[in-house]
């Protein structure tokens, strides 16, 4: 008891010191609990893929289309268990700014493929029922404001209709939610069949084929079949398991995990060079201290503990400040749009608790150590 | 004068006796460092992604596109629109007064990243070898030109760098053909180079394109002066197209990185605060050292604002440190080192980082805001000190 009390009476001895201390240890757990978040929700793409549901797109590369009539020979694959098939639609609300991910879909089967969305059962069966409806995902009808029921216009740049103008009315008819927090709701999805009659060209042709396999284990198989099928074709497919797919996707845009620990590596640099200097400073200011209190019969065992409880503690109260303030900085962010949803996974704060305990060790120990080995009269005598 | 000497002698004290306060000296000079080499890295990635598209836009050429789709790759125009538009006031003739124009495709292929051995989106131009001369600089650095008719690529230098499977003479298979990289040519390091290009024709043959195109290029009679060209198609109901010259164009695409140093800068400042939280322990631990010498100074007649500037410069001294090594690390370690990612048309684009002076320049207001802020608070500490308590 009493030294815990000593330790916390040392601790707060040079308070402007203690707070500079604990600041720039918040700022760097802070730092590193946000950047985590964000890391973790760019691999949320890929974990939360399924890993029965495979991605087949046009060889040459998965802008190029594929011919719908594909999908039927698909679906007649032995371990397919049900497919259904995508086209990019370039779709922005009024302005090129406020772009989204929008998808026509083979309405009927996507959400067999795709089961994180989940749509209220009426909401379903009226987007199914409306060849205008729209499936929006909770995210994008926050950020626009829309509601079931709403008639919104809505701008390709790439298809124009045969009625002419590249602007495309839709019916809002369901919301979905993820099953899973860091799901992504920003898609948009409506009917192939809509888009397919009011288009001035591509006709017959999509993007890709979702393709769910009877088993994970059937899914080298079911790759070989669909690919050697039409292998030699004009349209060739690659088909590959949406796991690889999406992570290629995330490497686009470059190496993003690199710089993340990069950043994260430079902030805890700085604060183990600043707390680990002000602990040491502050050691130093009390070694004839810590030899009266040796003097006295402290032992250089228990002398040695508070010193490194000092530093854990210092660790553990900017460290838990910081992640603390990450988990508001995180849900502040999510809303806004175009990034991903963040999430304080409990993977997140295990390796930030493992960080705060490796920097109240480090900063902690050579102090420690010292003290531990402190001479007596040498010190004394000085 | 006296004043000036006064700091001076204060200064110089302080500097000299940096050395008994080494540890703490030392971490500000690296938590400094740390702020700027961070900030440093993203701006030089900014800096050279802008400079590759600034490069490859030029305000003699005008670039043609579909309404509203907003680049080349989800552009259409028609063989009739594209001859339409050739017809209008404002382009520049050869000697035999046919229009210099190209009309171009614009689709996207599968390369290699090799970093990260992923698949990524390459473009690949279809090209006519008149549209070389609508480019400044294009210089076939190794091999030959793609022969008109055939199924001949040949690839930017950019490509080569981040991405395998197109080396020279290497075969490529799409669909039931082979195409043949022929040549590796140069556009002096603008965004141009991050292309493959191959003949007109044979693209639209490969791609099923029949007789159409995605973009359109012009050679303008007066630099910048799109306006001729612009009425021209606003006459033609059959012409539903976006004309701009193309450096304008290439600056709307510039917007893909621009995200990346929003979040430095950020990053940035965030982490600024970290450090100055250090530098301010440094500078109070280095006032709090020196009391005496302060008070034994005011004592024989050194007046406050000496004390008060002394303690600044030492703290701006540590922080200008910091910031000439943080430059220099990231100067050494990533100037014009390539990178890539993907742009506005959905393809890759090589850049280089480039630390340009402007770079420097803001770095160092970085460095020197911190040593500010750093020593005015502990400066105002030493100014204040009463003589009789630093004697105590």
């Amino acid at each position: 008891m009493g030294d815990l009390y000593l330790v916390f009476k040392n601790v707060t001895r040079k308070k402007l010191r203690l707070f500079l201390t604990l600041f720039a240890t918040f700022i760097a757990f802070m730092i590193y609990g946000v950047l985590m978040a964000f890391q973790g929700a760019l691999d949320a793409g890929v974990e939360l893929s399924a890993d029965d549901r495979l991605i087949a797109v046009n060889k040459v590369n998965f802008t190029q289309p594929l011919p719908v009539s594909y999908v039927n020979r698909v679906r007649a694959i032995e371990g397919v268990e049900g497919t259904s098939h995508l086209s990019w639609f370039g779709g922005y609300f009024q302005e090129p700014q406020n772009f989204m991910p929008m998808f026509a879909a083979e309405q009927d089967t996507l959400l067999t493929v795709y089961n994180e969305i989940v749509v209220p059962d009426e909401q379903k069966e009226a987007w199914l029922r409306n060849r205008q409806g729209l499936l929006v995902g909770e995210k994008t009808a926050e950020q626009f404001g829309w509601k079931v029921g709403d008639r919104v216009p809505i701008s390709s740049n790439i298809y124009s209709k045969t009625s002419g103008g590249q602007t495309w009315e839709f019916d809002i008819e369901a919301i979905y939610k993820g099953s899973d927090p860091q799901f992504d709701t920003s898609g948009v999805y409506f009917h192939f069949k809509y888009f397919d009659e009011a288009r001035t060209f591509g006709q017959d042709t999509i993007s890709f084929i979702a393709i769910r396999t009877v088993d994970p284990e059937l899914n080298e198989q079911v790759i070989k079949a669909i690919d050697d099928q039409f292998a030699n074709s004009f349209y060739e497919t690659e088909t590959v398991p949406e796991k690889a797919f999406n992570k290629a996707f995330i490497e686009q845009l470059g190496n993003i995990g690199l710089i993340i620990t990069f950043i994260v590596l430079a902030a805890f640099f700085i604060i183990l060079v600043i707390v680990g200097n002000s602990m040491a400073l502050a050691i130093r200011e009390r070694t004839n201290e810590i030899a009266v209190m040796k003097t006295l019969g402290f032992k250089s065992a228990r002398i040695f503990k508070m010193v490194l409880s000092e530093s854990f503690l210092v660790a553990i109260i900017g460290g838990g400040l910081g992640i603390g303030v990450s988990f508001l900085v995180t849900s502040a962010i999510t809303g806004v749009p175009q990034i991903p949803p963040l999430i304080m996974t409990s993977d997140v704060l295990l390796s930030a608790l493992g960080f705060v305990l490796l920097l109240g060790f480090i900063t902690g120990i050579i102090p420690a150590v010292s003290a531990l080995r402190l001479n007596i009269i040498t010190a004394l005598s000085r | 004068m006296k004043f000036l000497s006064q700091v001076w002698a204060v200064v110089i004290m302080n500097i000299r006796s940096i050395p008994s306060r080494m540890g703490m000296s030392l971490a500000t000079i690296f938590a400094v460092a740390a702020v700027v080499g961070v900030l440093m890295f993203f701006l030089a990635m900014g800096n050279g992604f802008k400079e590759t598209l600034d490069g490859a836009g030029s305000d003699e050429v005008a670039v043609v596109t579909r309404v509203g789709s907003q680049s080349e790759i989800n552009s259409v125009l028609s063989r009739d629109q594209i001859s339409l538009i050739s017809a209008a006031p404002g382009i520049v003739t050869d000697n035999t007064g046919a229009p210099q124009y190209s009309g171009e495709l614009y689709v996207i292929v599968d390369g290699i990243k090799k970093s990260s051995g992923t698949k990524v989106n390459l473009p690949m131009r279809g090209i006519a070898v008149e549209g070389f001369a609508l480019r400044d600089q294009v210089e076939i650095i190794e091999g030959r030109p793609f022969e008109t008719g055939l199924n001949e690529i040949i690839v930017g230098a950019g490509v080569l760098k981040q991405f395998s499977g197109f080396e020279l003479g290497k075969e490529i298979t799409f669909g039931k053909t082979t195409w043949k990289v022929v040549g590796i040519f140069s556009t002096g390091g603008s965004a141009f180079e991050s292309e493959l290009w191959a003949d007109t024709r044979a693209v639209q043959s490969q791609f099923r394109r029949g007789n159409s195109f995605q973009t359109m290029r012009i050679k303008l009679e007066t630099p910048g002066n799109v306006q001729p060209l612009i009425d021209h198609a606003e006459n033609d109901p059959r012409l539903n197209v976006k004309i701009e010259t193309e450096a304008e164009y290439f600056k709307t695409q510039g917007d893909a990185i621009s995200a990346y140093v929003y979040f430095g800068w950020g990053i940035s400042i965030v982490m600024g605060l970290g450090a100055l939280a250090g530098a301010l322990n440094t500078m109070y631990t280095s006032v709090a050292a020196r009391a005496a010498e302060i008070a034994t100074l005011r004592a024989i007649g050194f007046s406050n604002g000496s004390a008060f500037l002394g303690t600044v410069v030492e703290a701006i001294v540590l922080s200008i440190i910091g910031g000439v090594v943080g430059i220099a690390a990231t100067y050494l370690i990533i100037d014009g080192n390539s990178a890539s990612t993907i742009g506005a048309s959905f393809t890759q684009v090589v850049f280089n980082f480039e630390v340009s002076p402007e770079l420097l320049q803001q770095g160092m207001i970085v460095a020197l805001v911190i040593g500010v802020i750093g020593g005015v608070f502990p400066a105002w500490r030493a100014a204040k000190m009463p003589v009789i308590k630093a004697f105590s």
